[in-house]
């Protein structure tokens, strides 16, 4: 079964990450190649991509015309999506564990964090429900 | 038959692929047809010659297969429209003998394709993919993986491309003079941005993609080949060639980007540098200086300087110059202040670099920031430059660029 690992930030934390170290830039960069070389090398790996930064994030709605009517800029607190992983796994536990992994990537001064990662099963096509 | 293969098979059935399918098209006057038979007869090609050996001539080989299945399709055609009650009018279309080509129509063909895959009237990512399709002789799914997207959503590209060139009714010849220089241009930028696609993607997890600039190279010189007084198309295949030099030097084993002044000169392709020089060399004095030579004129310059220190800023500077006078690109003047900087000190650049503020193309966008912090770096500003390199991460599309920026800012944090 699919799952997707979304990694979602405020604003700020974009700015926090901004103002890291060398040393602690590094250190998640090279986390973050290692986490999905990892992912691939046990059989499980199926997408990631990592966004721009939220700055130019708008929210687009049709009007009545049809034309779109876009919003931004947004509020520190909002969550956006800065990054996602799309996984194979047999259950969901081994999408929790992953996740977990992820969520532990190094922080400032290289201590793991506890980044929240939102774990949502992908749907699949038609299934036979039996019945 | 009976030859052994003894070249690469792919790049033979590449090399062939405009030059059969220019017959085909010439001969049935039907372009979208005629690039599904010739992929056809491509695919007979690569599944039959491994086990039969080369044919004497490969290329009469694939022409005549191409042929048969135009001919089957054409019968079948007119068979539907006699059932329909339709008069078989078309059915006289289908030529009967084996095909004769003729050496030099084969070179006009593999330019009216060139033209037409490259025809102002189609989309750019198509024009990209049917280039690559029907002039490189790449599969869809082989275009697809390059671009990282769906095998359907490619195939889609190239036969609405090939449903732009039915509906615009474009005849299969060469443009009349007049449009001739316009039509070229479009050509040379479709190649170009075929070569960028697969440089500025080819880093870290993507490395795959390198084939998309050998394959824009090889068909520029083919290009080269047929239009060799051309002075824009040398200078187009002399910039690709000095830029894909550097190409084993401007990333890490890691993926990471590293700027040209850090770059380790021994791993660039000297034989390709060597080639390059020599291809702009010839081409510049000849008069008719446009853009893709004087880039190239550039790219020479630092391909030539032995060490970073060596390079000669001033003749890089006169030729943004010069660069700057036929082109109106406000990228063109980020780096001519960069130039101007290292001649003139970062107070002449700064100076470039803020009079482009009120350029709305280039203003606020991330190269406008990486270069104003590259040279407030230079000045002495640490503040401005961490600031702008900041701003430059937020704004930047590419991974390993923001990751190369972020770092910038953090170098001057201690």
């Amino acid at each position: 079964m699919k799952y997707i690992l979304m990694m979602n930030a405020t604003k700020t934390d974009f700015d926090l990450y901004a103002r890291c170290s060398k040393e602690d830039l590094q250190r998640n960069v090279a986390f973050m190649r290692g986490f999905s070389k990892e992912l691939k090398d046990s059989g499980v790996f199926v997408a990631t991509e990592g966004l721009a930064w939220p700055n130019e994030a708008r929210i687009v709605r049709a009007g009545k015309d049809g034309e779109p009517i876009t919003d931004g800029v947004f509020a520190e607190s909002k969550e956006f999506l800065a990054g996602y992983w799309i996984i194979d796994v047999e259950n969901p536990d081994q999408a929790y564990k992953i996740a977990a992994r992820a969520s532990a990537a190094p922080g400032p001064g290289g201590i793991p964090g506890s980044m929240p990662i939102e774990v949502r099963q992908v749907l699949t096509g038609f299934t036979d429900l039996g019945i | 038959m009976g030859q052994p293969l003894d070249i690469p098979l792919e790049h033979l059935l590449r090399e062939l692929t405009p030059q059969v399918l220019g017959t085909v098209a010439r001969r049935f006057r039907d372009f979208a047809a005629a690039e599904d038979a010739v992929q056809e007869a491509l695919l007979a090609a690569a599944t039959q010659w491994p086990d039969h050996g080369l044919p004497d001539n490969p290329r009469a080989w694939l022409t005549q297969v191409a042929f048969r299945r135009m001919t089957d399709q054409i019968r079948s055609e007119s068979a539907r429209r006699r059932r329909e009650g339709e008069m078989a009018l078309e059915a006289s279309r289908a030529p009967q003998a084996t095909p004769t080509i003729n050496a030099a129509a084969v070179e006009d063909d593999t330019l009216v394709l060139l033209f037409m895959c490259c025809h102002p009237a189609l989309s750019l990512s198509s024009a990209i993919a049917l280039t690559l399709r029907a002039v490189g002789g790449l599969t869809t799914a082989e275009i697809a993986r390059a671009f990282l997207v769906p095998d359907a959503t490619m195939a889609q590209r190239i036969s609405r491309a090939k449903q732009s060139i039915k509906d615009s009714g474009i005849p299969f010849e060469l443009p009349t003079k007049g449009e001739r220089v316009q039509r070229l241009r479009a050509v040379l930028h479709v190649l170009y941005l075929i070569f960028n696609e697969g440089y500025t993607s080819s880093a870290g997890p993507h490395l795959q993609r390198v084939e998309l600039s050998r394959e824009a190279i090889r068909l520029t010189r083919s290009l080269q080949n047929l239009l060799s007084d051309d002075a824009e198309v040398a200078g187009l295949l002399a910039l690709m060639l000095l830029t894909d030099a550097r190409r084993f030097a401007r990333s890490s084993n890691d993926g990471d980007l590293i700027p040209l002044p850090q770059q380790d000169r021994a791993l660039w392709d000297r034989h390709q540098i060597t080639e390059g020089v020599a291809l702009i060399s010839a081409t510049l004095p000849k008069g008719s200086v446009g853009p893709y030579q004087l880039q190239a004129a550039i790219a020479a310059v630092h391909d030539e300087a032995a060490r970073a220190e060596d390079t000669d800023w001033t003749q890089i500077l006169a030729l943004y110059d010069l660069l700057k006078r036929i082109s109106d690109n406000p990228m063109v003047e980020l780096n001519r202040a960069i130039a101007a900087a290292m001649v003139h000190g970062p107070m002449k650049g700064l100076q470039l670099v803020d009079a482009l503020k009120a350029d709305a193309r280039v203003a606020d966008h991330h190269r406008w920031h990486a270069v104003r912090a590259h040279l407030l770096e230079m000045a002495g500003d640490r503040e401005g430059a961490i600031k702008h390199f900041r701003a430059a991460a937020g704004k930047t599309g590419s991974l390993p660029e923001r990751d190369y920026l972020l770092m910038q800012a953090a170098r001057h944090l201690h």
